[in-house]
């Protein structure tokens, strides 16, 4: 019997198909890659935040493969282990993934300020760089006595004196402070109590008065706190919460009638987790934040294009959140280290020591941000051995009910004392574990 | 003097709400004498079905509120079948390990069919302070809290009559003393169990739309579960009205101490104290309050 022609055309064709898939895929396989381990939440308590931050982590690792094929030729790979923002599971996906492949993985980001404490003494000894955006221990800005950990952009305290002056601004100068009644509304956690020393040297500086109130974890009934508040009759009220406390804290201010308008959060209080869940009670509410919302930048343009165009991105609902573009930018800023490792050590897949030269040796100005499609979302980076951080600003938005409106420029707190007390702290916690502070090089 | 009613007030109104959750123990162990730890975790999943629900169909909330319903007794006879149907006879301490296997399980469910993006739950009442009572008596007194506070009460008086005065109320407390005895005399152990279950379900649906428009439909709903144990502990395991008196109890006692003890002692105490106060209360009184003195024949 002959094969009708259709039936030997389609037989062609899928031979042709196979072939051509065949190599291109044996072209993919072949390209070096550089894996990025991912200690990353979903689920759980703080799983909302996870997946917003690792929502745009991945989509942008997916736009560099997608868009660019790669960092210079070397694909990214990546494995997410869940660890539910817990210290112990944390340590147990970093012990995963740092044997996962030869060159290690990368660089963590922990996302979480007690995962980054569990794994601080391992970074070192693994040769593995942490990167903690905007969390983590903040005298880890000083990079002669923590070689292995970048907390990039700003740490806590550059947040607190961002705050502070904020507020000033708002009052009319730091001089109007004198005499003002400011609250600390904490998470009852050392999280929540990393601003502590320096919001209590502010007061001592400008003269406000300072109450710090603690609210037990998780935070999700805060009547008392609330009430304490109310008869203290504070000028403004700052919210230092995350998770379900945030969204709390802004009901029960409007159940105790104290406005809005007068409370500003840190970046970890500032996303739509918290503003959507408290509904019109957030409205007028401030907070900080690291990198700016909004989808209006070209890079979110390139990946609603190349990853959600092609089927490959997360939930799009996330698109443009102060979370997902957050974790975008700390995505950005791990592959630009990879990039600038390369530049040394040649491009091909970079191991952690060379990508810890990498983050410690980051230039990105404006013109870089803007050609890399981030224009004003963040501001420029430049980290050195003494300044693991590289930017110490922070920028305010406002809540106007349906979304985050800009309410200031970058700004910088107290610079000058939140880099006495980095290093005077630093230099303690040298002398306490007989570290000797110098730069580490390449 | 006008604080410290404020204090109080606010307590005893919290109070209310931890009582809502413990209502939903006090039922499944009333018809099981089981302490059924996945109760926070189907608080959770009630609430997040039905603003699921809501937000993929545009329903209004009276059809989200019987479809979610109608899905909470699903759980409650799937339960049954599955879970505690096999462990008839078994030892409670082995019911009790498999509530905790079904409190894992309803969490990871709902994250995966609901995911786990925060979701406003709006029941159209603003937690705000009621202007009258601002006015005449300086007091801040919480419209939410209030409503919160009746529905409770008519949650309780129906429970209430539904034990005490029905044939099915009756069998529970039967099943609740003896499972062979209660089979023995013709008590249809499986249909109690799915019939208290699916009320338990009920009671979680109901405390996890108070909570959920209060704080936002999100994870942190399975905590408030934590809220309700000292409640239990001091108002007896067995009694409804002691879920509500205990709960009236821990939430003025945990406010007050946060409040005129806390300063002393760096503040942040309340989340503690109810667990230290029904401690203290288990010395005294270690069948709580209400609960049912049992005095075993040795």
């Amino acid at each position: 019997m002959k094969t009708p022609w259709f039936q030997r055309s389609l037989a062609a064709a899928a031979f042709a198909l196979a072939i051509v898939g065949g190599v291109a895929t044996d072209a993919v396989a072949q390209q070096p890659t550089q894996f990025i381990g991912i200690t990353g939440y979903r689920v759980g308590p703080y799983g909302a935040n996870g997946a917003a931050f690792f929502g745009g982590f991945i989509d942008y690792l997916n736009l560099v493969n997608e868009r660019d094929g790669g960092v210079n030729g070397v694909r990214l790979t990546w494995e997410e282990c869940e660890t539910e923002y817990n210290n112990t599971k944390g340590v147990e996906c970093y012990e995963r993934l740092k044997t996962k492949v030869a060159t290690g993985p990368t660089a963590i980001h922990p996302m979480s300020t007690g995962i980054t404490y569990a794994i601080l003494d391992k970074a070192p000894v693994d040769k593995i760089p942490l990167i903690t955006m905007g969390y983590g221990r903040t005298d880890a800005t000083d990079g002669r006595v923590f070689p292995w950990v970048f907390p990039l952009l700003s740490n806590y305290w550059d947040n607190a004196t961002g705050i502070v002056k904020f507020i000033a601004e708002k009052e009319g100068g730091e001089d109007k402070l004198k005499g003002k009644k400011l609250v600390l509304l904490y998470h009852d956690s050392a999280y929540g109590k990393e601003p502590q020393p320096v919001m209590e040297a502010e007061a001592k500086k400008l003269g406000f008065e300072l109450k710090m109130i603690p609210v037990p974890h998780p935070g999700n009934e805060q009547q008392s706190q609330w009430l304490q508040i109310r008869q203290y009759k504070p000028d403004w009220v700052v919210l230092w919460g995350w998770g379900v406390m945030n969204a709390t804290a802004l009901q029960t201010a409007q159940k105790t009638g104290f406005p809005r308008e007068k409370m500003v959060g840190n970046w970890w209080a500032g996303s739509e987790v918290d503003t959507q869940a408290a509904g019109p009670a957030a409205t007028g509410y401030y907070a900080a934040t690291l990198a700016l919302a909004g989808k209006n930048y070209p890079v979110v343009a390139d990946i609603e294009k190349f990853v959600y165009g092609r089927s490959k991105g997360g939930d799009a609902k996330l698109v443009g959140t102060v979370l997902w573009n957050r974790g975008m930018a700390a995505a950005m800023f791990t592959v630009e280290a990879v990039r600038k490792a390369q530049e040394k050590y040649g491009k091909k897949p970079m191991t952690g020591e060379q990508v810890r030269w990498g983050i410690e040796n980051l230039d990105i100005n404006a013109g870089r941000l803007k050609s890399l499609g981030f224009n004003t979302m963040l501001p420029p980076v430049k980290t050195s051995c003494t300044d693991h951080g590289g930017a110490g600003v922070v920028r305010f938005q406002q809540w106007t009910g349906t979304e985050w409106k800009i309410a200031s420029d970058w700004m910088n707190g107290d610079r000058a004392m939140v880099r006495r007390m980095v290093e005077e702290s630093a230099a303690k916690y040298a002398t306490e574990k007989g570290i000797k502070p110098a730069c580490m090089g390449s | 003097m006008s604080f410290f009613l404020e204090v109080l007030i606010g307590g005893l109104l919290a109070g209310v709400m931890y009582s809502l959750v413990a209502l939903g123990f006090v039922l499944i162990y009333k018809a099981s004498g089981v302490f059924n730890f996945a109760q926070g975790a189907m608080v959770f999943f009630a609430a997040l079905t039905f603003t699921g629900l809501q937000e993929a169909w545009q329903l209004p909330l009276w059809l989200a509120f019987v479809l979610t319903l109608g899905v909470m007794v699903g759980v409650g006879i799937a339960t049954e079948r599955v879970v505690l149907r096999p462990l008839v006879n078994q030892p409670q301490i082995t019911l009790f390990m498999a509530t905790i296997g079904l409190a894992f399980f309803i969490e990871g469910v709902a994250q995966l069919v609901w995911g786990t993006n925060i979701r406003r739950l709006d029941l159209g009442l603003q937690d705000e302070p009621i202007e009258a009572v601002m006015e005449r008596f300086n007091l801040l007194v919480s419209k939410f809290d209030l409503v919160a506070a009746l529905v409770a009460g008519a949650l309780v008086t129906v429970l209430a009559v539904f034990f005490n005065k029905t044939r099915i109320g009756r069998a529970l407390r039967a099943v609740a003393d003896d499972h062979q005895a209660a089979l023995a005399v013709g008590i249809p152990l499986k249909q109690i169990w799915a019939i208290v279950w699916s009320v338990a379900g009920f009671v979680a649906l109901v405390a996890g739309l108070l909570w959920g428009a209060r704080n936002g439909v999100q994870f942190a709903l399975t905590f408030v579960a934590l809220k309700a144990l000292p409640v239990l502990i001091l108002g007896g395991f067995e009694s409804i009205l002691g879920a509500i008196v205990g709960g009236l109890i821990i939430g003025a006692a945990e406010k007050l101490a946060e409040v005129y003890l806390g300063q002393y002692v760096g503040g942040g105490i309340e989340g503690w104290f109810a667990y230290a106060l029904a401690l203290l209360f288990l010395l005294i009184r270690p069948e709580g309050l209400f609960g049912e003195r049992h005095i075993d024949r040795v």
